[in-house]
């Protein structure tokens, strides 16, 4: 853009070259562009609107000011107890998750012949677990006179109704999300697998116990990991769909009426676009709030040393 | 003598360590697999033998074998591969689409240089962790006024624009262990900026797009929610709907059957992910990658 008068003829053709890449770049950039505007930022704007309005499928929204979140708040009989199913399920799930993808990891740690295949095998879960095939066949693992009851019997326990009973239910999804922790345990491991060994070394001479070696050295160094995991799990939970909507339909008595799932039943089967959007509000702070929670915390608790 | 005793208690030691490893591992092992197995198993089972007992192999003198066959015929006017192929028409475009424009978008984002640059990385780490619940009832109604409900093309047109945030930051990621070099000589040769993209770094980015294929085709496979909101008519049923249908069969359906009809959908991915699970395994290792 120089005038050139005072410019050399070199540094022209610099600025030319410059320019010419700006403008690839921008170039190829151009579907991004479209993409984060017309996906992604407009719908969100678009989201705010449509909570504060009216809005069936085949007309256009109307606005009725703050009556979606009234309703909700005050006069919904299943808002409430949806809120508790997912915070349940999210608080209970992702310590769970996060608790079995690090022992599994520790456990793996270690020069062993085979460790590749467990690796792998322990995998297979998280690649499965979100498919309906799955949900059919959990349906099947918890059925009163399934395997997982039987398996109880065996050590006397009394056939438990699954999928009758609100306090057993969301357990049966809790544990369909535990039994998919492979991806978390895969970057538990590598993390595991970078600290190293003249750190453990030198802690053997020191005559520092295992034990104490794990809670001094490995945990401390793995924390930045750690705070990424939780993050992904906690996004995860908050976001489960299909085992509540297949498996146990948001019952019984809206026990694992997730939010996700509520959302979804208000926009499509009931035709409330207006009031799903002011639901998926809630669902959105929610994941900001406990987000929040952790990245604040982890100031206490995340150590970086590079 | 007396020096190598403690030696030896040391080695005795990591023995019996190791062991406790394995016995561990094989254990969670044999209790992850299990379901699975179960599953496959009891497709070839009576009701009878399902109820109540927890063996994977069915009684020799009363294995079942038309369960698989008639699960093939998954409706009474179309078989299983009609559910597939209307699965693999929004998925392959889906799998196409987002490996060209992530690439591409990772391409300007990595190797130019131009004013906005820090501002387009900033919103492609934040929509990172944007659900997709947030955008879902405002892309619901673009869609039905771009006059695209219960089209494939619904499951499948954003993904031209790189919306995956995800994908953009790992390819990224895997272009920073790239030399620069390599680019520079080839724009020296002449090449323009897609030419150098294609015949120089998409060669050397191989295993991160074979990744970021791969992991597209396991989510669409297992994509229930989107074809419940968009593919609502019989024609364009995917293989998740047809499934679903079966969640809640009653005791007269065979479950051997609803078994068998899992087990074949089923089947692709579990033969995907052993024929590639090094891209898999790397990838989420590599780029600390969600599941």
């Amino acid at each position: 853009m120089g005038t050139g008068d005072n410019a050399a003829p070199g540094s022209d053709k610099k600025a030319a070259i410059k320019r010419k890449i700006k403008m690839t770049a921008y170039f190829l950039l151009i579907p991004w562009f479209i993409g984060i505007t017309v996906f992604r930022i407009y719908p969100m704007i678009m989201n705010l609107y449509y909570s504060f309005t009216e809005f069936h499928p085949l007309g256009e929204p109307s606005w009725i000011g703050v009556s979606n979140y009234l309703e909700m708040f005050t006069a919904d009989p299943v808002f409430w107890p949806s809120v508790v199913a997912t915070l349940r399920y999210v608080l209970i799930g992702t310590p769970l998750v996060m608790a079995a993808a690090f022992f599994i990891a520790f456990v793996l740690n270690f020069k062993l012949k085979g460790v590749n295949l467990f690796r792998t095998a322990y995998y297979i879960p998280s690649i499965l677990g979100g498919n309906v095939a799955v949900s059919i066949l959990w349906v099947r693992m918890f059925h009163p006179i399934g395997p997982v009851n039987t398996v109880l019997g065996a050590f006397g326990a009394e056939p438990i109704n699954w999928f009758a009973n609100p306090s057993f239910a969301p357990f049966t999804l809790i544990i369909l999300s535990a039994w998919q922790f492979g991806s978390v345990m895969l970057i538990f491991l590598a993390a595991l697998q970078n600290v190293s060994p003249t750190l453990y070394e030198a802690a053997d001479i020191d005559g520092a116990r295992k034990w104490r070696q794990l809670f001094a050295i490995t945990l401390p160094i793995i924390t930045p990991v750690m705070l990424f995991n939780s993050i992904n799990v906690l996004l995860r939970h908050f976001q489960e769909f299909n085992a509540a909507a297949l498996i146990t339909g948001g019952g019984p008595l809206n026990a694992t009426r997730f939010l996700n799932l509520y959302i979804y039943e208000m926009a499509f089967p009931s035709l409330r676009l207006g009031y799903a959007a002011a639901l998926t509000w809630v669902l959105l702070a929610g994941i900001g709030v406990l987000t929040a929670i952790l990245f604040v915390s982890s100031r206490h608790w995340v150590h970086y040393n590079d | 003598m007396t020096l190598q005793e403690p030696k030896q208690t040391k080695f005795k030691k990591s023995h019996i360590n190791a062991a406790i490893r394995y016995i561990i591992l094989i254990f969670i092992g044999i209790i992850l697999i299990y379901p699975i197995l179960w599953m496959f198993g009891a497709s070839f089972m009576e009701n009878a033998d399902i109820f109540g007992s927890v063996g994977i192999l069915p009684p020799f003198d009363r294995v079942v074998w038309d369960h698989f066959p008639s699960a093939w015929q998954l409706s009474t006017h179309n078989t299983i591969l009609f559910y597939y192929a209307n699965t693999l028409r929004f998925l392959i475009p889906r799998v196409i689409f987002t490996i060209i424009s992530c690439t591409i978008t990772a391409y300007a984002i990595s190797r130019f240089n131009f004013p906005g640059k820090r501002i387009v990385f900033t919103i492609v780490i934040v929509t990172l962790l944007m659900p997709e619940v947030a955008f879902r009832i405002p892309v619901y109604v673009l869609m039905r006024d771009l006059g695209l409900l219960n089209t494939f093309a619904s499951l499948y047109v954003q993904d031209m624009f790189a919306v995956n945030s995800f994908f953009v930051f790992m390819i990224i990621q895997f272009m920073r262990t790239i030399p620069r070099e390599l680019d520079e000589a080839a724009s020296i040769d002449g090449c323009n900026a897609l030419q150098t993209l294609w015949f120089i770094l998409v060669p050397v980015l191989r295993p991160i797009i074979i990744s970021v294929g791969l992991f597209t085709f396991m989510w669409g496979m297992n994509d229930y929610l989107g074809p419940l909101i968009y593919l609502t008519g019989a024609e364009t049923r995917p293989l998740s709907l047809a499934l679903a249908a079966l969640v809640d069969f009653d005791v007269l359906v065979p479950f051997g059957r609803v078994f068998a009809a899992a087990t074949l959908a089923l089947l692709p991915t579990i033969g995907i992910f052993f024929a590639c699970s090094r891209y898999f395994v790397e990838s989420v290792t590599s780029s600390g990658g969600k599941e």
